[in-house]
């Protein structure tokens, strides 16, 4: 078991390193560097900066020196806890992505947690009445939301809840508490803004955990142990909620390795449609603006995000699966 | 995009010696070849079929874009700014002649919106295989034929917008024909790339097994485990800006691509790993058949189906994910055509609100990605036609 988590632990720490050098890399990779950027948009705004000035930008973000020099550089200062100067917003990368990274956090992790809470219903339900009009309905639900990428549902959510409603659906907060500072009133208006997000980001989990739920938990229910208990005159939800449903619960955690990094992907590209303050906007911004120390500690910190709730999940998975947790290695 | 449930494992048909009084239907069965038997398992799968039938329709789009299109996707024309779809009258009087009212556009004096109202007293007739712009069919023939079009030659008020017009007053319709093409293509060449990929990683890892198939496997752990998105947009930002469409579109394929292989390549490996101890596999071995004998002349084959069914699955996850990179502007640019591109005018819910036509183009995406599961599905059960 320890030899397992150990393996795991192992895994991560190479998948860390590996985020950290495809995100510098990434950042290094467009022609010209920040200044190129600064020099740009200050001639758009009519200034011109001089090649001295340029120099010393360039020797102050020691921008001339070799990459891997650099890279190093930022990995020290990452260590040590200081993410760097965002070159756009002229203030500590830390600061810009403040509470935006706890959000993209809160809003994966509500999203996961409402792939659970629905699909594990579902699939219990779509296997036990296996060919009913509920499963049938379920397994279309499914297929469409395989089908329909998130970005575009939520905007036709918005679009709908516009034209129908006359009411916004995106955003985390409501206006007045935008900026406010946290108090139970702003959480509270958290929680209220959460389902829809969390709903269009878990919907395409959602679908496969149902199928999934539903194919094992009928591979399960024909076992002659279930025959046995019903045998035996257990009532049926204890015949089907105590051994099938748990044996058949086990791919819901071994798949929080992949649900993940698709819920955080998607997270990105839906906060931009539905304007949430998550770090995604900033993403985008800081690529565009080549800002690459934003950019790239945005990057990294998701994929670092990712590998601990994927190293949560397998742990979880020691704790609920035996066959892991007694094998000898 | 979504993660599979994996297949059963083959169960081997226990071998039956074909009795004197079998019916000439199991005969049938007895002597057809693999694929004539997954054809005859795939055909039951009626969804797939129709599946089938609707990709086949995508790609026939691919191919004649012109000659559907009747307008330049290019051409575009301030005063009909975001016009909304005409409707068309399909009957004139009991006759079959298919037309549509004209447009007056006007500004509205108080919102300073463009505002679009039926001529009830004009009508655009449509005429079918009627001359337009000029283009080369299938990039070879030189023509003017359009499938459908207004009278040529006339005053160029007469137009028609099955779909409507974009912000800058460009046909929907014929920019989707356009949008088609990019964007199906794209799929196929990305998949393509991440075939090769794929089946060389996932063979080496197979195949030869050991300290090869460790470091592939994780390379290929850790490759899954990065948010996806936040890596593409990364990599399709740092695309220079004067680059040509055509070198984008090249770039946008290798950095889908680039992530896209590792379903593939387990797919591979866990057909190799699997025919590796089947028996005519060792019997080809212990006869001498030379490595690459054995991988291309009795392995390859019988896992191609294998293969096809899980790249058609492939194409789905690279036709989003050039739709989102193009949504968000990071993909294809302006002046290439692709759903992407055309979705991003529908970016904002303003606009969207005003001019819902916008969202069309998200319609063939979504046909599509279920299109191509569907068949997907299909061909995974066709796939091993002598399995359960």
């Amino acid at each position: 078991m320890l030899a397992y988590i150990g393996r795991r632990a192992v895994l991560a720490i190479f998948t860390v390193w590996a985020i950290s050098v495809l995100s510098f890399v990434i950042i290094q990779l467009p022609p010209g560097d920040y200044v190129t950027s600064y020099i740009a948009q200050m001639a758009s705004t009519g200034s011109v900066v001089s090649d001295e000035e340029a120099e010393a930008l360039r020797i102050q973000y020691g921008l001339g020196q070799p990459i891997y020099v650099q890279y190093l550089k930022w990995m020290r200062q990452i260590v040590q806890g200081n993410f760097g100067m965002s070159m756009e917003w002229r203030r500590p990368v830390t600061e810009v992505i403040g509470e935006r990274l706890w959000l993209t956090v809160v809003v994966s992790v509500a999203a996961l947690i409402l792939t659970w809470v629905l699909a594990l219903p579902i699939g219990i339900y779509s296997a036990v009445r296996q060919y009913s009009v509920g499963d049938y309905l379920a397994t279309f639900v499914g297929f469409i939301g395989l089908a329909v990428p998130n970005f575009l549902l939520a905007l036709v959510l918005l679009y709908l809840g516009f034209v129908l409603f006359d009411a916004h659906i995106g955003g985390l907060f409501s206006p007045e508490l935008q900026d406010a500072p946290w108090s139970a009133a702003r959480v509270w208006d958290l929680l209220k803004h959460l389902p829809i997000p969390a709903l269009i980001l878990g919907l395409a989990g959602t679908a496969q955990q149902i199928r999934i739920m539903r194919a094992n938990l009928l591979d399960e229910l024909r076992k002659p142990y279930v025959v046995t208990a019903r045998s035996k005159g257990l009532p049926e939800i204890r015949v089907i909620l105590k051994y099938p449903v748990r044996v058949a619960l086990n791919p819901f955690a071994s798949t929080i390795g992949y649900t993940l990094p698709y819920i955080v992907s998607g997270s990105i590209i839906v906060s931009l449609v539905l304007g949430l303050p998550t770090v995604g906007p900033l993403l985008l911004k800081a690529l565009i603006a080549q800002d690459m120390f934003l950019a790239g500690t945005i990057v990294l910190l998701l994929g670092v995000m990712t590998v601990i709730g994927t190293l949560v999940s397998d742990i979880l998975l020691v704790w609920i699966d035996p066959r892991i947790r007694l094998e000898e290695t | 995009m979504a993660e599979r449930p994996i297949v059963a494992e083959p169960v081997a048909a226990p071998f039956r010696e074909p009795s004197p009084a079998v019916t000439s239907r199991e005969q049938r069965i007895f002597v057809a070849s693999q694929w004539q038997l997954m054809w005859w398992r795939f055909r039951k799968h009626k969804v797939a079929v129709a599946s089938a039938l609707v990709v086949l329709g995508f790609y026939m789009v691919v191919l004649g874009a012109d000659f559907l299109a009747y307008a330049d996707p290019e051409v575009s024309e301030a005063q009909r700014s975001l016009m909304p779809p005409q409707r068309v009258y399909w009957f004139d009087g009991w006759q079959f002649a298919p037309y549509v009212h004209g447009v007056k556009g006007a500004r509205d004096p108080l919102t300073f919106k463009r505002v679009y109202r039926p001529d009830p007293e004009q009508k655009i007739r449509i005429r079918f295989f009627a001359e337009g712009f000029e283009y080369h069919l299938f990039g070879l023939i030189p023509t003017t034929r359009h499938l459908i079009g207004v009278d040529a030659g006339l005053d160029p008020n007469k137009t028609i917008f099955l779909l409507g017009t974009d912000l800058q007053g460009r046909d929907l319709w014929s920019r989707l024909m356009y949008g088609t093409r990019i964007s199906l293509t794209i799929g196929l060449l990305g998949v393509t790339a991440s075939l090769v990929l794929g089946v060389v990683l996932g063979g080496l890892s197979g195949f030869y097994g050991g300290a090869v198939d460790t470091v592939i496997q994780r390379t290929i752990e850790i490759l899954r485990s990065i948010p996806t998105i936040p890596l593409w947009m990364g990599l399709a930002a740092a695309l220079p800006r004067e680059w040509t469409v055509l070198q984008v579109y090249f770039a946008i394929t290798v950095i889908i691509s680039l992530l896209g292989w590792t379903e593939l390549a387990r797919v591979v490996r866990g057909r190799f790993l699997a025919m590796r101890e089947e028996d005519f596999v060792v019997s080809a071995r212990l006869v001498g058949c030379s490595r690459r004998r054995i991988i291309f002349v009795h392995m390859v084959p019988s896992f191609m189906s294998h293969i096809i069914a899980a790249t058609t699955l492939a194409l789905p996850a690279m036709i989003i994910s050039e739709t989102a990179l193009s949504f968000l502007g990071l993909g294809l640019r302006p002046p290439a055509i692709s759903w992407g591109v055309l979705l991003q005018q529908a970016q904002n819910v303003q606009t969207v609100a005003i001019s819902p036509w916008l969202m069309i183009p998200a319609l063939p995406v979504i046909l599509a990605v279920m299109a191509f599961n569907f068949l997907g599905d299909g061909l995974r059960d066709a796939a091993d036609p002598y399995g359960r």
